[in-house]
């Protein structure tokens, strides 16, 4: 059993965070940030994120597990068809991985390579109920698996996007699907936050807050006009433009996010984006 | 409909380069009404390339490119200008260029683009509603097909990216889903909602399609 899914079933607030792959096959610079986060259960390995080519995440995630790094595979629909994601998988639980995050993915058009085909041939309940079958020692067809892989699935969700009704309905089905844990888009609402946690309470599915270190006033509009589903509202963005030092409130903003979670949730998971060295500063009470 | 356009003029103008004769032919149904390959535009591609030093042997538009008998049948009509010509020019869907590549040993040039099956909303403005999957969900989907108006086909609610209804590829596009949402809502309904609409077969789409009408009454 996972760090992780340990932790989670243990009600201990849980920590995550998240590195990407790099572009090329250097691996060491993301290595060592990985072994610098500290207070962290797991490390999430993004998938080609935001629709650009990457080294592979499952390498990454493997290299990472090899120096005892627990970590969250990210697994999108967009650039693998069901065969591709199911070996894909098979091969992840043979590496030791047992995190997963399921998602859709990003459509390829923002990304680097817009005139790739994006794939879809499933979709994250899709996803989800495939990999739910490898763990009952079964292929999306129905075929049995020799060596029958175990895993902690998770999905994500968007907790304050509107109609409400409409995005949870996707959550309840993510949650029959087998979906154990929710990472969440970025919060920055805590009415929101407390909506969604309330409707969340029958589901009885961990959740951890998606908390986005924000520099400046200038890349809170940078996310609100260019990043699908990240919403800054316009009181932290008036915190931002008003700060004298912005990237102090933006630690302070994201401090303020862990507090709610401590309240409401079971756990964070921090993008902090090249600034790992301030985790403890985010985490502290 | 299939709508179509025309290929940019330096792409046209590169192929015919090195030719000299041309038959033209343009189609009656989908590319007429798209006014890229009818009567007039036959015309005005006549004229293009009289202006480039070419000739043109003969042209004509048939009823439907698509339809095979009836293209072989209006080649044969013309079977003298075809024969003169070092290409056949086809101002038609790529099913219409094939309907004649396939009854002719002459070098066929596709002077078109075939981008989607669409709707026409108005004249000139066209939408793709749907991509003949094989497998239709539009009772379930308050006749809203998520398979070809959502970005990424998906087929159990929205995704991440959406925001205040619009779909996360262009703030100027309905999202499917939520569209779906309100029209069932409306309707009072859950439709697709009630269950978890499991992977789709691709193999009900399987390229190249064949059909073959059952019961003909023989
Ligand atoms: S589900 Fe969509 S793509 Fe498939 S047949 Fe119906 S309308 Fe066409
Ligand atoms: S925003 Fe809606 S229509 Fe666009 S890709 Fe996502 S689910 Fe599909």
């Amino acid at each position: 059993m996972s760090q992780l899914e340990k932790k989670l079933s243990d009600g201990v607030f849980t920590v995550t965070a998240e590195v990407a792959p790099p572009k090329g096959t250097s691996v060491d610079a993301v290595v060592d940030q990985a072994e610098r986060l500290c207070g962290i259960t797991a490390v999430n390995v993004t998938d080609n994120q935001g629709a650009n080519m990457r080294l592979s995440a499952l390498a990454l995630a493997s290299l990472l597990h090899q120096r005892g790094i627990e970590t969250v595979l990210q697994v999108t629909c967009r650039d693998r068809n069901r065969m591709a994601l199911q070996s894909d998988l098979l091969g992840a639980a043979a590496l030791g991985i047992e995190n997963l995050l399921l998602l859709s993915g990003d459509h390829s058009r923002f990304g680097d390579h817009p005139d790739a085909k994006p794939v879809f041939d499933l979709d994250s309940v899709q996803l989800l109920d495939m990999t739910a079958g490898l763990m009952a020692g079964m292929d999306m067809v129905g075929k049995p698996l020799d060596g029958t892989p175990y895993f902690f699935p998770g999905a994500a969700v968007n907790p304050v996007a509107e109609p409400f009704e409409l995005i949870f309905q996707k959550v309840r089905k993510k949650v029959e699907s087998g979906a154990r844990f929710f990472q969440t888009q970025a919060i920055f609402d805590r009415v929101g936050l407390e909506r969604f946690m309330n409707a969340m309470l029958p589901l009885n599915t961990p959740v951890l807050t998606g908390i986005l270190l924000l520099r400046s006033a200038k890349m809170a509009h940078f996310l609100n006009d260019h990043i699908p589903g990240v919403h800054v509202p316009e009181s932290v963005v008036a915190r931002l433009e008003s700060a004298a030092d912005p990237f102090a409130e933006g630690i302070a903003i994201a401090r303020e996010v862990v507090g709610w979670s401590r309240e409401m949730c079971q756990g964070v998971h921090l993008m902090t984006l090249g600034h790992e060295d301030r985790i403890p500063d985010i985490l502290a009470d | 409909m299939i709508i179509s356009e025309r290929k940019p003029l330096d792409e046209i103008r590169k192929i015919v380069e090195p030719l000299q004769r041309f038959f033209l032919i343009g189609c009656g149904a989908c590319a007429t009404v798209c006014k890229s390959g009818g009567e007039e535009e036959v015309f005005q591609l006549q004229e293009w390339l009289i202006d480039q030093g070419k000739e043109v042997t003969g042209s004509v538009v048939i009823d439907e490119a698509c339809h095979l008998p009836r293209t072989g049948r209006d080649l044969r009509h013309h079977k003298s200008a075809v024969q003169e010509a070092d290409a056949l020019l086809v101002l038609a869907c790529g099913g219409g260029v094939q309907s004649v590549s396939s009854q002719t040993e002459k070098m066929v040039i596709g002077g078109l683009n075939s981008v989607f099956l669409g709707n026409v909303k108005r004249f000139g403005q066209y939408e793709e509603k749907c991509s003949l999957c094989g497998e239709c969900i539009l009772n379930e989907t308050a006749g809203i097909c998520p398979v070809t108006t959502c970005a990424k086909g998906l087929l159990n609610g929205p995704c991440g990216g959406m925001e205040d209804g619009r779909c996360e590829i262009d703030s100027e596009l309905d999202c499917a889903w939520h569209l779906i949402y309100e029209r069932l809502k409306q309707q009072n309904r859950p439709g697709v909602f009630a269950r978890r609409v499991p992977a789709k077969a691709w193999s009900k789409s399987c390229k190249p399609g064949r059909h073959q009408l059952k019961n003909t009454g023989r």
